[in-house]
């Protein structure tokens, strides 16, 4: 009843695959393109993913704000006072980069699975994969919601509030958004196709943790601050800590999180033309 | 015109987690068959090979064979689900899949909730999915369980939801498999004449069946599959009798 309407207005598809031609540019911005303008199965399917996850908790998503929130707390004591730094100071510093960097780090985590959780639906119905890799966005998004909050409430209780520079840290989100998708799609594959990643993925997240200025203020590293714009974790999240704790982040922080962005899109959609067509038999 | 062309069609499956070469060596060497190792050095299953057939419109299609044949790998590949190392296949006309009843379905989710995820995996919008909600719900006849979580259906009310909500759709090439003779037998008779009604409307139907009675009666070719490869295609009679 309700196909046969779209049949008549669109003459009926015609599908061919032909693997002497494989035309795998087109299908894969093909692919992109009709999984983005249908956003709304993805985002149906990740308020599922979050209730399904916690059904049943009294605090649902709410715990990950608790235990973020004691964490700020019990780091923000320890560590204002290893660094003897007052604790009105550090704290919203504290705040925001442990949150920021657990969105980050979250997004790494749940991109290696990206493909791998929707197993049951690539092997059943044919849909773009930019779909999966959507869902897997969209649940980090709401999740990250859950947190975000929090910055506000330190910075309230710390009495500090940044200025109108702080709606910097929108297109910051945006592009870490769009980092998201990259990470999602390139990791998602690779895991699909190599079980071994994801564990491999996880140390180094772990590592990236310790030598990324997360708990720690970049000035400590003194002149090896220049280094900094290097690491593409410091640059993504200075994005959006800057504005909110620093009064902006400098020129160079932009440029390189702009062009690390760019190069991560360039080399997860390099690897989707070339290994679209594999992904059903790999997961 | 609605039509399925498939040339020399093949589908190979590679197995990834045969690493050690003297397990590899092994496995080869005891079924030369349909296990080879491809250009890479993977070992890869030769699940459909070489096929070469045309279906035009108004043509209703069994699959049959064995366990394992092909049936339901190339109906998923007719479906898109798959893409072919080799060959070249083209379907013309909108695709309606009837391989797995229970896809897409999410347990925590009322009947309700599912019928309007389903819509949305068709790509139709909530508002259109939602109007669907009380055809379907009548059509299965779940009633009040409707708007209730889907985990606590009965394997019998789980498969006259996932037929409901799977056959609301006029396609012009209806792949089906064989799953659809499941349920309650008042149920039976309400899905009959649903599917009927269903392959009336396709211009053309491929159907994986192991039961030659369900042929004989739907359909009007055969296509014989043995590990992989075409043995038999032509009219139902002259393929079952060979």
């Amino acid at each position: 009843m309700l196909d046969q309407t779209q049949a008549q207005v669109a003459p009926s598809p015609l599908y061919i695959c032909d693997a002497a031609q494989p035309r795998r540019r087109a299908a894969a911005i093909e692919d992109l393109a009709t999984g983005l303008s249908r956003w709304r199965l993805p985002a149906a399917l990740a308020r599922l993913d979050i209730r399904n996850r916690y059904r049943g908790s009294v605090l649902g998503p709410f715990w990950l704000t608790l235990s973020t929130a004691v964490m700020v707390g019990g780091l923000g004591l320890l560590y204002s006072s290893l660094f003897k730094l007052p604790l009105a100071d550090y704290l919203p510093f504290l705040a925001v980069s442990l949150i920021v960097w657990n969105m980050i780090a979250q997004i790494v985590a749940d991109a290696c699975i990206s493909l791998t959780s929707a197993e049951g639906i690539i092997r059943q119905l044919a849909l773009p994969y930019s779909v999966h890799i959507t869902r897997c966005v969209m649940r980090n998004a709401l999740i990250a919601a859950h947190s975000l909050p929090l910055i506000l409430v330190v910075f309230l209780a710390c009495g500090v509030l940044p200025g109108p520079e702080a709606l910097l840290a929108l297109p910051g989100l945006a592009l870490v958004a769009v980092n998201a998708f990259a990470v999602a799609l390139f990791l998602g594959m690779l895991c699909a196709r190599f079980r071994d990643i994801a564990p491999i993925v996880a140390s180094a997240m772990q590592l990236a943790f310790f030598l990324s200025p997360v708990l720690w203020k970049p000035e400590l590293l003194g002149e090896r601050q220049v280094w900094l714009p290097l690491n593409p974790f410091y640059v993504v999240m200075e994005t959006v800590r800057g504005p909110l704790v620093e009064g902006g982040a400098s020129a160079l922080v932009w440029l390189s999180a702009v062009l690390y962005t760019a190069l991560a899109c360039a080399v997860a959609f390099a690897f989707f033309v070339r290994f679209r067509g594999r992904i059903a038999f790999w997961v | 015109m609605p039509y399925v062309s498939v040339q020399n069609l093949t589908i190979e499956f590679p197995l990834y987690h045969l690493g050690a070469r003297s397990l590899k060596k092994r496995i080869l060497a005891r079924s030369p068959l349909r296990l080879r190792q491809d250009a890479s050095n993977r070992v890869v299953v030769s699940a459909l090979r070489e096929l070469d057939f045309r279906i035009g419109p108004g043509e209703r299609v069994a699959l049959i064979g064995g366990n394992g044949a092909g049936k339901t790998t190339l109906l998923r590949t007719l479906a898109g689900i798959y893409q072919p190392v080799s060959g070249r296949l083209e379907v013309q006309g909108l695709i309606g899949a009837l391989i797995d009843p229970a896809a897409g379905m999410d347990q925590e989710s009322t009947g309700r909730e599912n019928i309007i995820l389903r819509g949305l995996f068709r790509g139709l919008d909530e508002a259109t999915s939602e109007s669907m909600a009380e055809e379907i719900g009548a059509f299965s006849g779940l009633g009040e369980f409707l708007d209730v979580p889907v985990r606590s259906y009965s394997a019998g009310m789980q498969v006259r939801l996932s037929f409901a909500i799977a056959t609301v759709m006029e396609p012009e090439v209806l792949l089906m498999d064989e799953w659809f003779l499941a349920g309650d037998a008042d149920f039976r008779q309400r899905a009959r004449e649903k599917l009927e009604r269903l392959v009336e409307h396709a211009d053309i139907l491929v159907l994986a069946s192991h039961d030659m009675g369900v042929v004989r009666e739907w359909c009007t070719r055969a296509i014989r599959l043995e590990a992989g490869r075409i043995v038999a295609d032509g009219p139902v009679e002259a393929v079952l009798a060979a």
